[in-house]
């Protein structure tokens, strides 16, 4: 008794102590001029050490001091409350920002309508308005077109480079885009894409290219003139040279995964039929593909999410004008352009029923598995 | 039986031929096609980052009149210089923004796999109410667009003055991310010995203690997975930056400020190619020195989801 007494003051000591010192660091970091005295770089390097320091050290301070407490209760207590110790605060965290506000957008998107209009106003907005039509046919080129080529260079790389020796410097060089952010490869490809005037010096690659390549075709008489092309600001083609630009992105991503799954086919499958005769075309077709169905699945459906959410790519290059928007530039539009929050919420219930299929599909594979239980 | 055997006479043959005739014949026929294929996609996919890199060591008066290519083709004629990087570190806001994005990602990447691996951990380990329940909502929530949540979070960080906070930022992200953490160190902790922890608690080890002496440091590969996945996830994000964080030079991110350099088109126009790289070098150097672990949790994430 008197030593599950001491057990409990230290466990309220400590969360004492841990409590108090969270508090005031973040005190400290909400004061602007803390460090006012000290050059401005010293002065923004600190409050970083201690930002970093604070949130670093402050989680693990949280789980001790949530641990002492929950060892200092009576024996039986601990045992049933302890499991929840390890899963609450992430479910917690969960429920606050996926959870919660997915909740209130689907009711919002109902309920914030203009006076006098019905609960579905928004969704027959954005169902009917022109704009928005052109904004779902381009999410649908996206989908059907991304993907797709996405998967078949992956697919077609990962075979090609399985045969060769210097196999993972060639993959390092298609992985790489992966680490480079949408915002960096709209500028690494605004470049690409840099259009000046017919006569003027091409600084970008492709109109460069397509100039003197052009050229002969003039020269062959196949067409009669060749003009650059402004590759981002004209519609339509705007719209695929954004695709490019992502299928760029995930390639790498693609060819990783569906490498590993080409790795995983069992030699006694591909000798046995190099034996019999067959070509490595044949054995590719025949043999890998299907081997490898479910890795291709798995790829085409993680593009396909990550291409529904585009977003930063089309907002940072055209920002959306020109043709070439798609719902999460336009719900971001409607937030802080038109400060439309009810049409905002719409368009992302929108985005949300569309990953629906997959989510099921997911569930449905846990529960085959069969979670631990 | 008989197939069984088909096949090991099969190795056999190759074995043997493969000792006659060195290299695998077919092989060998196929192989210049495919190492031209391979070194032509290698090219496609490098020339972009290759023509911003060599544009920005290009005086701003070169790089927009003629190619980077011409620079590369005549290096001796060519003014190669780092002003562009001294200029964007230190009259731009890219410095700021660099340490910025720092405050953000590094607790932005802690948190959540602190959060993620108590709860798989309770969840492969533990047994209590709700639980199949509980871990089926995270699987459901692992596709979710982050997009479903912006508007309600919008009017509440408006109204509480969390927008523009670190710590808004800090735990906007860890919710964001946690379904797919808890995802991945659930399939690798579940998968450690049972035997572990049953030593562990006859020496008298609280569940608390074995998780952080035992479990924690088993599972440094899945959580090195995982913290590569959110770094560049947290680094190279700038949508939930700029709802949350804004653009201010007090908190703005490196993705903030590029994107601001990118639509200000005139005056900061010479700095773009030279603030792209120095926004890239941490996710290219943590990518390229880590990138085992990253393919590693690229597979666990994507093969099994």
């Amino acid at each position: 008794m008197n030593r599950k007494g001491i057990e409990v003051l230290r466990a309220l000591l400590i969360v004492g102590v841990v409590a108090a010192v969270l508090w005031y660091g973040y005190g400290l970091l909400t004061q602007p001029d803390l460090f006012a005295g000290l050059s401005p770089t010293v002065s923004k390097l600190l409050q970083a050490l201690i930002a970093i320091v604070i949130g670093v050290i402050g989680i693990w301070a949280l789980f001790y001091a949530g641990n002492t407490i929950i060892e200092a209760l009576p024996g039986k207590a601990t045992d049933v409350l302890r499991p929840y110790l390890f899963v609450v605060p992430a479910l917690l965290v969960v429920g606050i920002y996926l959870i919660y506000p997915a909740v209130g957008t689907v009711a919002q998107s109902f309920t914030d309508v203009p006076e006098g209009e019905g609960a579905l106003y928004n969704y027959s907005q954005a169902f009917t308005d022109p704009e928005m039509l052109i904004i779902f046919r381009n999410n649908v080129m996206w989908l059907l077109i991304v993907p797709i080529v996405s998967v078949v260079v992956g697919l077609v790389f990962a075979g090609l480079v399985d045969r060769i020796k210097l196999e993972s410097l060639a993959k390092s060089f298609v992985f790489l885009p992966l680490a480079i952010s949408f915002v960096g490869a709209a500028v690494i490809w605004q470049f690409v894409y840099a259009w000046k005037p017919a006569g003027q010096p091409q600084i970008g690659i492709l109109n460069s290219f397509w100039v003197w390549a052009g050229g002969f075709l003039v020269d062959w008489g196949i067409i009669s003139e060749v003009e650059p092309i402004p590759w981002l600001f004209e519609t339509p083609i705007n719209n695929f040279a954004l695709m490019v630009i992502m299928i760029w992105l995930q390639v790498g991503f693609a060819m990783v995964v569906l490498s590993a799954a080409i790795k995983g086919v069992p030699t006694e499958l591909t000798e046995a039929a190099r034996i019999d005769g067959a070509t490595e075309r044949q054995i590719f077709y025949r043999i890998t593909i299907p081997s490898i169905k479910g890795a291709l699945l798995v790829v085409y459906t993680t593009i396909a999410i990550a291409v529904l959410k585009v977003f930063d790519l089309i907002f940072v290059t055209t920002g959306g004008n020109l043709d070439t928007s798609v719902i999460a530039v336009e719900m971001y539009q409607q937030m802080f352009r038109f400060r439309n929050l009810g049409f905002a919420a719409t368009l992302a219930v929108i985005l949300l029923v569309a990953v629906i299929p997959i989510m099921v599909v997911n569930l449905r594979n846990l529960r085959r598995q069969g979670i631990g239980a | 039986m008989t197939v069984v055997a088909d096949k090991e006479t099969a190795k056999e043959v190759t074995r043997s031929r493969r000792n006659r005739r060195g290299p695998n014949e077919s092989n060998e026929r196929v192989s210049w096609f495919v190492r031209i294929s391979v070194v032509v996609i290698v090219i496609m996919w490098t020339i972009p980052t290759l023509g911003l890199f060599v544009n920005s060591f290009r005086p701003s008066s070169e790089s927009s009149s003629t190619g980077w290519w011409t620079s590369l083709f005549n290096p001796f004629q060519t003014d190669w210089t780092i002003d562009n990087y001294v200029n964007v570190l230190t009259s731009g806001g890219m410095f700021d923004a660099f340490i910025n994005s720092l405050i953000v990602t590094i607790p932005a990447t802690v948190i959540p796999i602190t959060l993620a691996a108590f709860a798989a951990y309770g969840f492969a380990w533990m047994r209590f109410k709700g639980r199949s329940l509980l871990f089926a909502i995270i699987v459901g929530l692992l596709v979710v667009p982050l997009q479903i949540a912006l508007v309600p979070l919008l009017q509440i960080y408006q109204s509480t003055s969390l927008t523009g906070s670190f710590i808004g930022i800090w735990l906007a992200h860890t919710g964001f991310g946690l379904p797919l953490a808890v995802f991945l160190l659930y399939g690798f902790i579940s998968q450690l010995p049972q035997d572990i922890f049953e030593s562990a608690y006859i020496d008298g080890a609280s569940p608390f203690t074995a998780f952080t002496k035992l479990v924690l440091p088993l599972s440094v590969p899945a959580l090195a997975s995982f913290a590569i996945f959110q770094f560049l996830w947290v680094w190279n994000d700038f949508l939930v930056a700029a709802v949350f964080l804004g653009t201010s030079s007090d908190v703005g991110v490196l993705t903030i400020e590029l994107a601001s350099i990118v639509g200000s088109r005139g005056e900061a126009f010479h700095l773009l190619t030279a603030a792209a790289f120095v926004s890239m070098v941490v996710p290219l150097i943590v990518f390229l020195s880590l990138q085992r672990y990253f393919v590693r949790g690229l597979l666990a994430g994507s093969v099994k989801g």
